[in-house]
């Protein structure tokens, strides 16, 4: 088995009685889509603010690329290579599309207190920036004020602006809010073509999308990892039939 | 301006960013400074030194605008405390002339001096430790909190230079020779202007050049969305603290000058009256706008010489045209005279 | 020697309390009229000076403190209402920064507006005869019971203003989330008549807080400034919407400035000259609370009672 690049090891997060997170432990492995889904109120929530490093858990720990971050900020795990997507999207509206872009390839390239030299116009920080966009069907709307674009194409950006940043892991949350099937379709096989150059941890709601791209599946209810497995297994599991169905 | 973008040697012909021409903003900005620099120019030939005067009070106005527009309107820190760089500027070229006056010296330990060249640095090296001291803590909080502790925060500064006698306490510190240049005499009206007009020139083109860096590309998006700049690997705190720390160095330089035009430094540049107005100079003349400030300024101060010379209660009508500009016309004057912009 | 200064201790703390409940006073409103509407409103101060202006005047006139206060009360709270309706309810949906510039202008336009109909000349209000006497305290010291009275009001108004809000109808929905008031307005309730209610009240009590002082010490433009900070101070030390924080921080910012400003420029004395000692002492009185206000942020950045952390 490949050492997991991206692994929680029993995160405990309680708030008041409440057992948001109840030790969870999942790995990522190179070259996979792990996904995570859970009916509302499952935890999800909480779950992706600790691994992206918004919030602190209570117990436990997470690993990049065998490398312990749970103490990092969210900054400092992203210069490590974890890239994000947000569920709602999470863009500077009158920039231009390829300066949301930017700014994480300058992350990457070094630090940011260079004061004298114009970035805007600098090859070294567009080029890449471009190459993502391309990747993601954006490039033709590089200068476009983020704006102006569909809601299908914010989705696409947000995954541009973390796949950028050369990534090691990537957390997409929900990138299929909101799409029409046409529009998760498209996503769908994106993703997949993605999967070889980084491993993806997947919340998602279009279980289409979820049996389709992922080897693994992981199921939250209440807080806890009720169920593992490949698509065929959850999809057999009577907990997950019961956790999604009601009782 | 020369536009080199990659697409000229990418196989497949890329949308590029539209090249910069010199359209109605950048032809009503020139004429601006043209006209700054020409009219004081022409009123010293006339022998008319009340204006040349009152334009060097307008251009350090606007400079220390220039200052606050940095954090409050590129940075979205709206800082309600900016009258502690101010007048701590202004502080500094007094304390200096005034030790430098009678020859003793500062806490017991420095000498005092009358010489620009080396007030100016301190006066800025002061202003920076203030506001990365201020800024280390007001920058925790964000939103209503972030206004209401640098108005605070300027309000010890005041009480402080209020109650400290050795140098003036509420009556203030005069200074009774302006401070020096080598080489150039300070005691003219106009070459003062110059100076300022020059330090304001500098300044402008400072923030122009640090909003095109890669620094300022961090600080558009810590205040367009900070969620953003983090999740890029960015850490948005450390940015915001030293745009601050430059924007209260640019105000406290307009502080020391505005000190030395005044041939006087008071408690008063300290007030939050001071950080008020200033603020509204940068909002009334466009928020985040290069020449956002100067707009304002030359606003502020027509509004303060024409209607100040009607009546005595000219901040009414000054109140009631914040208040229409506010409730009615948002993007201030250069929105109206320029046109909008996107102020990335 | 320890008699003394146990005597000048406790009128100190007195003081202290006085300056806190009138601080309390101003700090209510604030934080109420931020927690309800989400409002930054520096023109909390001018409500002060019209409740001062309005009492000194009509004290002048009637020659009845009574009828002065009630109609400084009253009279901010109407004028609070008016400004409600003409500007504030313009400025909820809008940036914090267009509050604190529309608030801005509208102290210019209080401010100047008070001069040209008052003048700039200080007006006088005495305190009443029946209220200018003095209590004897333990120890022998006398204080003045115009004082003790003020503390007694700001007591009062909590006690009022918890009552109002934890028992009636109108705290009900003050105390309603944001999303919930939402709802209530959804609901077919005028929720434009609460904040109107709310925003009034507030500028009642600062009203108030202005007549009451004004017996102290003089009604002039400008009186509401240092106090406004001075609240802006509690309320961000108390946690900004909360009206516990808010009584909780004008008593530990009322009790620290007064004795700061009595007993540091004598424990300075231990160590420097004497006039040395008055002005360093001052000077750092001068800064005391904001020093604490530092210290508390850097531990609760959300203030002592944060509301929605």
């Amino acid at each position: 088995m490949a050492e997991a690049m991206l692994a929680l090891e029993g995160l405990h997060k309680r708030f008041g009685a409440l057992a948001a997170t109840d030790d969870v432990s999942l790995t990522l492995r190179p070259g996979e889509i792990h996904a995570l889904i859970g009916p509302n109120g499952a935890g999800k929530s909480t779950l992706i603010a600790q691994i992206a490093g918004s919030l602190r858990p209570d117990a436990g720990r997470i690993l990049l690329g065998g490398e312990e971050i749970t103490g990092l900020s969210v900054a400092a795990r992203a210069r490590r290579g974890l890239g994000r997507s947000f569920q709602v999207s999470s863009l500077a509206e009158p920039l231009p599309v390829i300066r949301n872009v930017m700014i994480g390839v300058q992350a990457m390239a070094g630090h940011s207190f260079r004061f004298w030299k114009p970035a805007e116009r600098d090859p070294r920080l567009i080029e890449p920036a471009m190459a993502a966009l391309a990747r993601m069907g954006l490039a033709s709307r590089a200068w476009t004020p983020v704006a102006e674009l569909s809601h299908g194409e914010r989705r696409a950006l947000e995954v541009a602006c973390a796949l950028a940043m050369k990534p090691r892991a990537l957390l997409l949350d929900e990138p299929m809010a909101g799409l029409g099937p046409e529009g998760s379709a498209r996503l769908t096989e994106l993703l997949e073509s993605l999967k070889r150059e980084v491993p993806i941890l997947l919340i998602e709601h279009d279980m289409q999308a979820v049996f389709r791209l992922a080897e693994r599946i992981s199921v939250l209810v209440a807080g806890r990892i009720i169920a593992h497995g490949d698509g065929d297994t959850i999809r057999r599991d009577p907990r997950v039939r019961d956790a999604y169905l009601g009782e | 301006m020369t536009d080199q973008t990659p697409s000229d040697t990418a196989p497949e012909a890329l949308p590029t960013r539209p090249p910069r021409r010199l359209g109605r903003r950048g032809t009503v900005q020139l004429v601006m400074l043209a006209l700054l620099l020409a009219l004081p120019v022409a009123a010293d030939l006339l022998g008319h030194p009340y204006y040349v005067t009152l334009a060097s009070r307008l251009t350090l106005i606007a400079m220390a605008a220039v200052g606050l527009n940095l954090a409050l309107g590129y940075g979205g820190m709206v800082s309600f405390g900016h009258a502690a760089y101010f007048g701590l500027g202004g502080y500094v070229a007094g304390i200096g002339a005034y030790h430098a006056f009678d020859a003793t010296a500062f806490m017991g330990m420095l000498p005092g001096s009358d010489n620009l060249l080396v007030l100016w640095p301190l006066a800025m090296l002061a202003c920076g430790l203030l506001a990365l001291l201020i800024g280390a803590v007001s920058l925790r909080t964000s939103g209503v909190y972030f206004i209401m502790i640098t108005l605070a925060f300027a309000q010890m500064v005041y009480y402080f230079a209020n109650s400290w006698p050795t140098y003036g306490g509420q009556d203030g510190l005069p200074i009774y020779l302006r401070n020096t240049l080598p080489g150039l005499d300070t005691q003219d009206p106009l070459t003062f202007f110059l100076i300022c007009f020059a330090g304001l020139v500098l300044s402008m083109a400072l923030t122009s050049r640090l909003m095109g860096s890669r620094f300022g590309a961090a600080l558009s998006m810590a205040r367009l969305n900070d969620t953003r700049l983090a999740t890029a690997g960015i850490n948005p705190y450390p940015v915001r603290l030293v745009s601050f720390v430059i924007s209260a160095m640019i105000t406290g330089l307009a502080g020391a000058l505005y000190a030395d035009l005044n041939g006087f430094v008071s408690p008063s540049m300290l007030s939050w009256h001071m950080s008020g107005e200033l603020m509204v100079i940068v909002i009334l003349g466009g928020v985040g706008r290069l020449y956002g400030p100067l707009a304002g300024a030359v606003l502020y101060i027509s509004m303060e010489t024409l209607l100040g010379g009607l009546t005595e209660y000219w901040q009414l009508f000054l109140g009631l045209v914040l208040l229409g500009v506010v409730l009615f016309a948002r993007h201030g004057v250069m929105g109206w005279l320029a046109g909008r912009e996107s102020h990335g | 020697m320890p008699d003394v200064s146990a005597t000048l201790l406790l009128e100190q703390l007195i003081n202290g309390l006085q300056l806190g409940t009138m601080l309390f006073l101003m700090a209510s409103g604030l934080t109420l009229v931020f927690g309800v509407m989400g409002l930054i409103n520096l023109a909390h101060g001018s409500f002060y000076m019209v409740g001062a202006y309005l009492t000194a005047a009509v004290t002048a006139a009637s020659g009845s403190f009574l009828l002065g206060l009630t109609a400084g009360l009253l009279g901010a709270a109407v004028v609070g209402a008016v400004v409600e309706l003409v500007v504030i309810r313009r400025l909820y949906h809008r940036s914090h920064l267009d509050q604190v510039l529309a608030t801005f202008a509208l102290i210019l336009i209080f401010s100047e507006g008070t001069r040209w109909l008052f003048g700039a000349s200080p007006l006088w209000l005495n305190i009443p005869a029946w209220l200018s006497g003095y209590v004897t305290l333990p120890g022998d010291a006398r204080y003045p019971l115009y004082r003790l009275v003020i503390i007694g009001v700001g007591i009062s108004v909590a006690v009022g203003l918890y009552l109002l809000i934890s028992r009636t109808r109108l705290g009900m929905r003050v105390r309603a989330g944001e999303s919930d008031r939402e709802m209530i307005g959804a609901l077919g309730i005028d929720i434009s008549r609460l904040y109107t209610a709310v925003f009034a009240l507030g500028a009642g009590l600062a009203g108030l807080a202005g007549a009451m002082v004004g017996a102290l010490q003089s009604v002039q433009v400008g009186m509401g400034e240092p106090v406004l900070i001075l609240a802006f101070v509690v309320i961000v030390i108390g946690g900004i919407g909360s009206i516990k924080g808010a009584l909780f921080g004008a008593l530990l910012v009322g009790v620290v400035d007064t004795l700061g400003r009595v007993f540091l420029p004598l424990a300075f004395r231990a160590v420097l000259p004497p006039a040395e000692a008055t002005d360093v002492g001052a000077a750092l009185a001068s800064m005391l609370i904001y020093i604490l206000m530092a210290v508390i942020l850097a531990f609760k950045p959300k203030g002592l009672f944060a509301v929605n952390d």
